[in-house]
């Protein structure tokens, strides 16, 4: 009797923190965002890197492509010789140098995330396969993963690309498939624990099918370092996107993307910072907002973490 | 005990193991073929009559977690058989052994690894209904409601996620889980080791509730012996692998024949020092022999007070010394 009065003080107690969170998910989700500075940073970044890249060929005040040899190597308005119709100056062509990370935010946006999305998929699910099922089939997967990580990848996205006419798509499959390894094997090696706890063994012991196991126990159990390592990837992406570009094997001209951009602006890094500058920085906020919005989304998927009603997450 | 005898009690039973062995490859020669085993399970025997507990003890590594992850198959046993309702678990295709699941469920020793920390409680209890098509909709709703409340939590407390759960609630969504198929056998592995001593006595309450209730069967394993003898009707008692001591409860603590089972409850403290100063005590002393290299005679030789020249060489087999109590002894207590 008195173990039972016991229990029951401790259901009142779980009562009274738990008040505040029959809520949706969606609404938990806002507050969360709400709370944390850097997820409202990061998910305002990219907000707005996504509309920029909507409505690139709006904003560009110039056409992208547009020589201007009148105006070569013009520098940013601010400075001495700059002008306002060029913010952030030209490039050795006269080109916009703003018109051009405006609209290379399309391309390097597309390539940044789609090839991180085909990644991430094939590696998630040679990862959860092979670390679920262990024995022969996770021998064949890591050796073929092993052995994908022999090749260079910059080889074997040149092969590729010297079969196949470089283009959007074919960039993001190409990376795609040379970047999953990594997923594969840090997925894999999530999966190894996890399959050891109990509530997968106490699945099995229900006789819940092995598919089923891998959706239901598995997978949500490593969605947050999945989402955290993929945030990370998105930059690397963008960097190897640029040097393909500098290999001349990534978007040829007249398209631009950033990584091209940098590139481009390597040879003036000395006299005309500004080409590599620009480009550089878009780069970096946005793959810091995508970083800050993946840590936000991490801790929404985690039922642990706690809407503060003084705010501040827990 | 000899098959044979096992044969003739058959009738009653719900479920017997013969000579079950589960030995893990432990190193293997470069090309594949086993140079050391551990022989976690070497060759038991059990049988379980219907609605009663069988509690099984023993210190860790004996093999009784190994013992019960087998009879579910969560471990293919190497060898022997496991008889469950007159159907040998182990001959069974992956197919049916899903069916049989149903009948036979298992509870866990740490509350908060068994529990999926993304999944609300009714979501975990639900998922066995859902696994075997037992019920959906509303009727799903009902189903697990009823089970939140026959382990005694609250219904409003479904929607939660486990992490804000105390251990003992914990166990108890445990249980529901593990109860709503309405099961023949349940195998509890050490459920309460993992929690304070006051909701220990809650969680074996509830556990005899439902026994009860639902005329259940249990296998429970634990290293605790006083929660075992509360809870069981006969106990074994494992060393090694293997059985060393089957009886009754009563006659497990009255009629101790086993020099490591004297051992076993001998560690128990004894809170009044009068009586425990009368209590004549057998001390186990040194360590478990390698595991990986047995002994050729009685497994317990090297830590027995009693031991023989006899003891040495000769393995002692399972007899039935008296009606239901078997003893692997060469000597037995008096």
């Amino acid at each position: 009797m008195q173990a039972n009065a016991e229990s029951k003080s401790e259901l009142n107690i779980n009562d009274k923190i738990a008040k505040s969170k029959n809520q949706s998910t969606t609404i938990r989700g806002l507050k969360l965002l709400l709370q944390s500075k850097t997820g409202t940073i990061g998910f305002i970044i990219v907000i707005c890197v996504v509309l920029v890249a909507i409505f690139a060929g709006v904003l560009a005040p110039h056409d992208p492509a547009l020589n201007n040899l009148t105006a070569t190597l013009k520098p940013p308005a601010w400075l001495d010789g700059g002008s306002w119709n060029y913010v952030l100056g030209t490039d050795n062509l006269g080109r916009d140098v703003l018109s051009r990370i405006i609209v290379g935010t399309r391309v390097s946006l597309l390539v940044g995330v789609f090839s991180v999305v085909l990644a991430g998929l094939i590696g998630l699910i040679i990862g959860i396969v092979a670390g679920y099922y262990g024995g022969i089939v996770d021998n064949i997967l890591m050796r073929l993963v092993d052995s994908f990580l022999a090749i260079p990848s910059i080889l074997f996205i040149l092969v590729v690309l010297a079969v196949f006419e470089p283009s959007l798509l074919v960039l993001i499959i190409v990376i795609g498939l040379t970047n999953w390894v990594t997923y594969a094997r840090i997925v894999r090696g999530e999966v190894l624990s996890i399959k050891e706890r109990e509530y997968v063994k106490a699945s099995k012991s229900i006789g819940t099918k092995s598919s089923e196991i891998m959706l239901v126990h598995v997978l949500p159990n490593i969605v947050s370092s999945f989402i955290v390592i993929s945030a990370l990837s998105v930059a690397t992406t963008i960097i190897l996107e640029a040097s393909l570009s500098f290999l001349g094997l990534g978007i040829q001209p007249p398209d631009v993307s950033w990584g091209a951009m940098l590139t481009d602006g390597r040879n003036y890094l000395a006299t005309n910072w500004w080409l590599a500058t620009f480009p550089g920085l878009a780069i970096t906020i946005t793959v810091l907002g995508i970083i800050f919005l993946g840590d936000w989304l991490r801790d929404v998927l985690d039922p642990k973490t706690q809407v503060n009603q003084k705010g501040g997450a827990k | 005990m000899s098959v044979v005898e096992v044969k003739e009690k058959t009738n009653n039973y719900l479920l017997q193991i013969e000579g079950l062995k589960k030995h893990f490859p432990v190193s293997t020669t470069i090309f594949g073929k086993t140079k050391q085993t551990l022989k976690a399970v070497d060759g038991i025997d059990l049988y379980l009559k219907k609605g009663e507990t069988l509690g099984i003890v023993g210190e860790s590594g004996c093999g009784k977690s190994t013992t019960g992850n087998t009879i579910l198959r969560l471990i293919e046993p190497t060898e022997g058989k496991i008889i469950f309702e007159g159907e040998d678990l182990v001959k069974l295709s992956k197919k049916k052994m899903q069916e049989i699941r149903k009948d036979i469920q298992m509870i866990f020793q740490d509350p908060f690894s068994s529990l999926n920390p993304r999944m609300k409680v009714f979501d975990i209890i639900a998922e066995p209904l859902r696994t075997h098509g037992v019920a959906k909709g509303k009727g799903l709703e009902d189903m697990v409601y009823e089970l939140i409340e026959t382990v005694g939590l609250d219904r409003s407390l479904a929607k939660r996620f486990p992490h804000e759960f105390s251990g003992g609630q914990r166990q108890r969504i445990g249980i529901a889980r593990a109860i709503a198929l309405k099961p023949k056998l349940i195998i509890c592995d050490e459920p309460v080791s993992a929690l304070d001593v006051s909701i220990q006595a809650q969680i074996l309450n509830l556990l005899l509730d439902l026994q009860r209730k639902f005329d259940l069967t249990f296998i429970f394993i634990g290293h605790g012996i006083p929660a075992v003898k509360y809870i069981s009707d006969r106990i074994a008692v494992m060393y090694m692998g293997e059985v060393v001591e089957m009886t009754t409860k009563e006659k497990l603590f009255s009629e101790t024949k086993h020099p490591y089972t004297k051992g076993l409850i001998s560690a128990v403290p004894i809170p009044d020092p009068k009586l425990r100063d009368k209590t004549e005590r057998v001390i186990i002393e040194n360590d478990i022999p390698d595991q990986l290299n047995l002994p050729e005679g009685c497994r317990f030789y090297s830590r027995c007070p009693f031991g023989t020249e006899r003891c040495k060489v000769e393995k002692p087999k399972l007899n039935e010394i008296s009606n239901e109590h078997y003893v692997a002894c060469h000597y037995p207590l008096n």
